[in-house]
């Protein structure tokens, strides 16, 4: 009986409409792109920066933004229409910590904030720091650095 | 095992829901309805909770003309670590406490054991209590409360809001008639974002036993409800029940497809939490059946009596479903 439970329970489980969703991601993911491409071009015009700095100025950029919409309670909203979009790229990252550290402050700034800010960041960090090293590595012993 | 109650009534509820509710179908079943935020005027959702807990249970006991000596027990339970919501709001009365847990199966339990010790002659007056809190929930068991990751179709939304019920041997119009004590069922599956699967077959092996204990067939009630299957699971017990002989396209519903509208609301496959059930049977199902509208219900909370350790660990989620038949008496 137990496989003609499951059976009924796959039946009855909706499919996630993986396509849908990547091409919706592929779309919006391209636009946040676009717009931090135009971010960056402004940016060295402006300010005079090389192109490299720039960058580092829109990431920052983009991390106050998505901090913001988090802290105003919008983020978690604009996710559930533009889905992983959001998530992937570096303001998914500061989303992670935002929401942590707004829901840890009432467990004081230490062993609240302090210890689960990287909750969720935390995976990101270390397997971040684990991939370097590992790609680093392969990169001298192939083309030396 | 099913046991008959014959001296078991429902005297009284007090409903207090929240901003999702407020949009639901049911809203204006509600005794009250905070819709400022879901903060209830505390500083933490824990406390919110809490104090939502609180004020439902001494509103109850005011508006049933009663005072805390009057109530024998109290039976309370919540979704929180510990059941705190219950236990930090008893601190407000005095009167014995009985903390139980059965996740959303809660208030069916409470209902239950209540019910048992008024026919035994063990207790005049029980108060049987549970609450829940989206963002609360939310946090304890999912992510913090603004993260905002994709969600599964068959994610359920835990109902903000807090029910309590005064359970007497005074004669009424609402009779608690029966209860089936759920059995814990576990059919292997791990996601936790399928809850609905996860309960069904306890909703599925409780609502058997108590068929065929009492030698009645579905269409024996009114309306069967299940406490938050949601859309899904709703499906899958209709399904399973049918390939068992029980017929329950008729009079079957779900709580969690009541409480909430799936069509207007973002809420995936449909409530869940101990308030689910508990504030549809006391606030929309109680009022219906004093109008007329029905006269005999059997409720079946659902509960998936699980712990976020030991589903991080991959292990397959338990579930457990009590059922209580209530009918109008005359």
């Amino acid at each position: 009986m137990k496989d003609r439970y499951n059976e009924i329970v796959m039946k009855h489980t909706p499919k996630e409409d993986v396509i849908k969703n990547a091409l919706l991601v592929f779309l919006y993911g391209g636009i946040l792109g676009a717009f931090s491409e135009f971010l960056l071009r402004c940016y060295v015009m402006w300010f005079n920066l090389p192109r490299k700095e720039a960058g580092v100025a829109v990431i920052l950029t983009l991390i106050i933004i998505a901090s913001i919409l988090t802290a105003l309670g919008v983020f978690d909203v604009c996710v559930s229409k533009l889905k992983s979009a959001l998530i992937i790229p570096i303001t998914g990252f500061a989303h992670s910590m935002t929401s942590a550290a707004l829901e840890y402050r009432k467990e004081g700034l230490v062993l609240g904030i302090g210890a689960n800010i990287f909750k969720l960041a935390g995976t990101v960090i270390l397997y971040g720091i684990v991939s370097v090293y590992v790609f680093g590595i392969i990169r001298i012993l192939i083309i030396g650095g | 095992m099913t046991r008959k109650f014959n001296n078991v009534y429902v005297a009284d509820s007090y409903t207090i829901a929240g901003v999702y509710e407020k949009d639901g179908p049911i809203a204006d079943y509600f005794d009250l309805v905070y819709d400022k935020d879901l903060y209830y005027g505390c500083d933490t959702f824990e406390k919110a909770e809490e104090k939502m807990l609180s004020n439902s249970i001494s509103k109850l006991i005011s508006h049933a003309k009663l005072i805390d000596s009057d109530v024998d027990y109290i039976i309370s339970g919540d979704l929180e670590n510990q059941i705190a919501a219950s236990d930090y709001a008893l601190r407000d009365f005095n009167i014995p406490f009985l903390g139980i847990f059965s996740a959303c199966a809660t208030f069916g339990e409470g209902l239950y054991l209540a019910s048992n010790l008024i026919e035994g002659k063990m207790a005049k007056n029980i108060i049987v209590s549970t609450s829940s809190h989206n963002m609360a929930a939310e946090k304890q068991f999912r992510n913090p409360t603004e993260y905002g990751a994709p969600k599964k179709k068959t994610t359920t939304f835990t109902s903000t809001g807090a029910a309590s019920m005064l359970v007497t041997s005074k004669k009424s119009r609402i009779k608690i008639t029966s209860a089936t004590c759920g059995i814990v069922q576990d059919k292997g599956i791990t996601d936790v974002n399928n809850m609905g699967a996860v309960m069904a077959i306890a909703a599925a092996d409780t609502l058997k036993r108590h068929l065929k204990d009492l030698n009645i067939k579905p269409d024996y009630y009114d309306l069967i409800l299940t406490g938050d299957l949601g859309i899904y699971g709703k499906e899958i017990l209709i399904e399973y029940m049918k390939d068992s002989g029980y017929d329950l396209s008729r009079n079957y519903n779900d709580c969690g497809l009541i409480l909430y509208d799936r069509d207007k609301q973002n809420v995936f496959a449909g409530a869940s939490g101990p308030s689910s059930s508990a504030l549809t049977l006391s606030a929309y199902i109680i009022k219906e059946m004093l109008r007329g509208k029905y006269r005999k219900v059997l409720i079946v909370p659902t509960g998936a009596i699980f712990s976020p350790t030991r589903a991080f660990q991959k292990d397959s989620i338990p579930s457990i479903a009590h059922a209580i038949s209530l009918e109008v008496s005359e």
